[in-house]
């Protein structure tokens, strides 16, 4: 086993080695180097196959027509161009956007970037399990609603939104849904024909491609409009110029031809990692999942372990790679805003992990996990004040703290 | 984050962690911080009839660095009269442990955890010393 051991792929995958093969036939000398938008000589045209062949690939693990897949640099770009090209085309229409708290930043900022600009955004809370709330969607929508973004699967807790049941109500109310999906292409089987979604956001690092390539799934029918962000060569049907980068799309391709073969069998085995890890750290005192338990990626397992500090816990799991529900860079410890959005106490959420498990993780490394976890655990509270409150049986909220 | 090398030995061997009977009219107890902003620490100093700190405990809830600050502040008061062990500094604290800047909280919590200590100490006994 080596250490430390990755269960970070929720942040980003290695490149797949059969993905790493493809790339490199598309960069030097004795490769295809050709520009794609080169039209009077075969180094383009070769070029231009491989990148539709690419095209085809993505487009088929969603179902979509790979004339509908938009190439970008990753997801956040896809999120900036689906919401504020929605936002500019469709402006005379309406102000008004609906997004969740629990979004990603690539979307939240956006929003905000378009509120500065003079739009309205709702963003709504979600149950304490994650999940979006139908009702409270509902009444958010106005008039003058113009669009609904709303990510596939929460790249902290896992939890899958109930995508086919919001695109129903978005399409009743002719309103433009528009999807974060970076983290559940590859992970949930997404039909683009029955879904009602009108914008998709793909990124390619997130299942064994190479980071900076993205794709956006705009759909033409019924047909979505967009306002470019990037302008130049008028590549990509002019929603995105720029010469494309034609390894990383052959990458981001080959990925999710890959995806496309092994995912049912990826989600088996994810599941039953999963599980033994869940197992092998519920029986700890006060450890909490977080999320909905069964609407869920098996990938991403979310704990908090309550009376530990968050960063010294990620210290303490020095020989596992995961990720902590504080930005503990900072000087003020920010809590995780998703964990805070499900009404989780700051506390709670600095001592909650992220473990994402996936294609190269083993039984052997979920063992070790396991071990490491429990031993953490036992000794920061024997080191931890208020471990020693809460068995003495003193509410922590009764307490007069002395912030600092 | 890189921990200076100091930061992780006290983290991982960290000295004098435990309790002491808070009610003993020997023990002073100081504790500081709150749950939400990430860090909590009781310090605990054992006092004899000369006002010499014989012994210190400590738990700390907090980051690497908090952790490291109180240990090493258990080691440091010590044989300190409690009008010595109220002079030490963060500064010196944050400098001993190299603390990035980010982190200068976590010694400025420990210097509070002293006088915390020793606040409680002069309360139990009337506000002499
Ligand atoms: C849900 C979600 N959206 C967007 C992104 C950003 O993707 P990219 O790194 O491709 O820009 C990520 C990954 O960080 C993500 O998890």
């Amino acid at each position: 086993m080596k250490l430390p051991i990755y269960l970070d792929y929720a942040a980003t995958t290695p490149v797949d080695q059969r993905v790493a093969e493809k790339m490199m036939e598309f960069m030097t000398m004795d490769g295809q180097y050709g520009n794609p938008a080169s039209r009077s000589h075969r180094f383009g045209w070769q070029a231009e196959e491989a990148v539709e062949l690419a095209r085809s690939q993505v487009a088929e693990l969603v179902n979509a027509d790979p004339r509908e897949i938009v190439w970008t640099s990753g997801a956040t770009e896809s999120n900036n161009l689906a919401i504020k090209g929605i936002a500019g085309f469709y402006h005379k229409k309406g102000k008004h956007l609906i997004t969740l708290k629990t979004e990603h930043k690539a979307v939240l900022d956006t929003m905000r970037a378009l509120e500065r600009e003079g739009y309205e955004v709702t963003y709504l809370d979600v149950t304490p399990d994650g999940l979006v709330d139908m009702a409270a969607l509902k009444a958010a929508i106005r008039p003058d609603t113009i669009l609904i973004s709303i990510m596939f699967v929460n790249n902290e807790i896992g939890v899958v939104q109930d995508i086919p049941a919001i695109g129903e109500l978005c399409r009743e109310k002719g309103i433009v849904f528009h999807v974060d999906a970076a983290q559940a292409a590859g992970k949930v089987d997404i039909d683009l024909q029955q879904l009602k979604v009108d914008l998709m956001s793909f990124s390619a690092h997130k299942i064994y491609g190479p980071k900076g390539v993205g794709a956006l799934y705009v759909r033409r029918k019924p047909r979505i409009r967009l306002e470019a962000q990037t302008h130049g060569g008028g590549h990509e049907r002019g929603m995105r110029s720029g010469t494309l980068a034609t390894h990383q799309i052959v990458g981001m391709g080959e990925a999710f031809r890959i995806a496309k073969e092994e995912m049912a069998e990826e989600r088996q085995r994810f599941a039953t990692l999963r599980q033994r890890l869940w197992d092998g750290v519920k029986d700890i005192e006060q450890v909490f999942l977080n999320g909905d338990a069964a609407q869920r990626v098996p990938g991403i397992t979310n704990i908090s372990f309550n009376y530990v500090e968050g960063e010294s816990l990620i210290m303490a799991l020095k020989d596992i790679a995961v990720s902590s529900g504080s930005a503990c860079t900072s000087a003020s410890l920010e809590p995780s805003y998703v964990l805070r959005a499900l009404g989780m106490s700051d506390e709670l959420a600095h001592s909650s992990i992220r473990f994402s498990i996936g294609r190269y993780t083993t039984e052997a490394d979920i063992d070790h996990t396991i071990k490491i976890v429990n031993d953490a655990i036992a000794r920061l509270r024997d080191m931890s004040p208020l471990w020693d409150m809460y068995k003495e049986g003193i509410d922590l909220n009764s307490v007069a703290w002395v912030a600092h | 984050m890189a921990y200076s090398s100091k930061v992780i030995d006290h983290y991982e061997n960290p000295r004098n962690v435990g309790a002491f009977e808070k009610d003993d009219p020997t023990i002073a107890t100081g504790m500081v911080g709150a749950p939400a902003c990430g860090d909590v620490m009781r310090l605990q100093l054992k006092v004899n009839e000369q006002g010499i700190i014989e012994d210190a405990r400590f738990k700390t809830y907090g980051c690497g660095s908090a952790i490291a600050s109180s240990s090493l502040v258990t080691e440091w008061v010590k044989g300190k009269t409690l009008a010595q062990a109220q002079e030490i500094k963060n500064t010196d604290i944050a400098q001993e442990l190299a603390l990035p800047p980010v982190k200068i909280h976590c010694s400025i919590l420990a210097e509070d955890a002293i006088k915390a200590a020793i606040a409680d100490y002069q309360q139990k006994h009337g506000g002499q010393e």
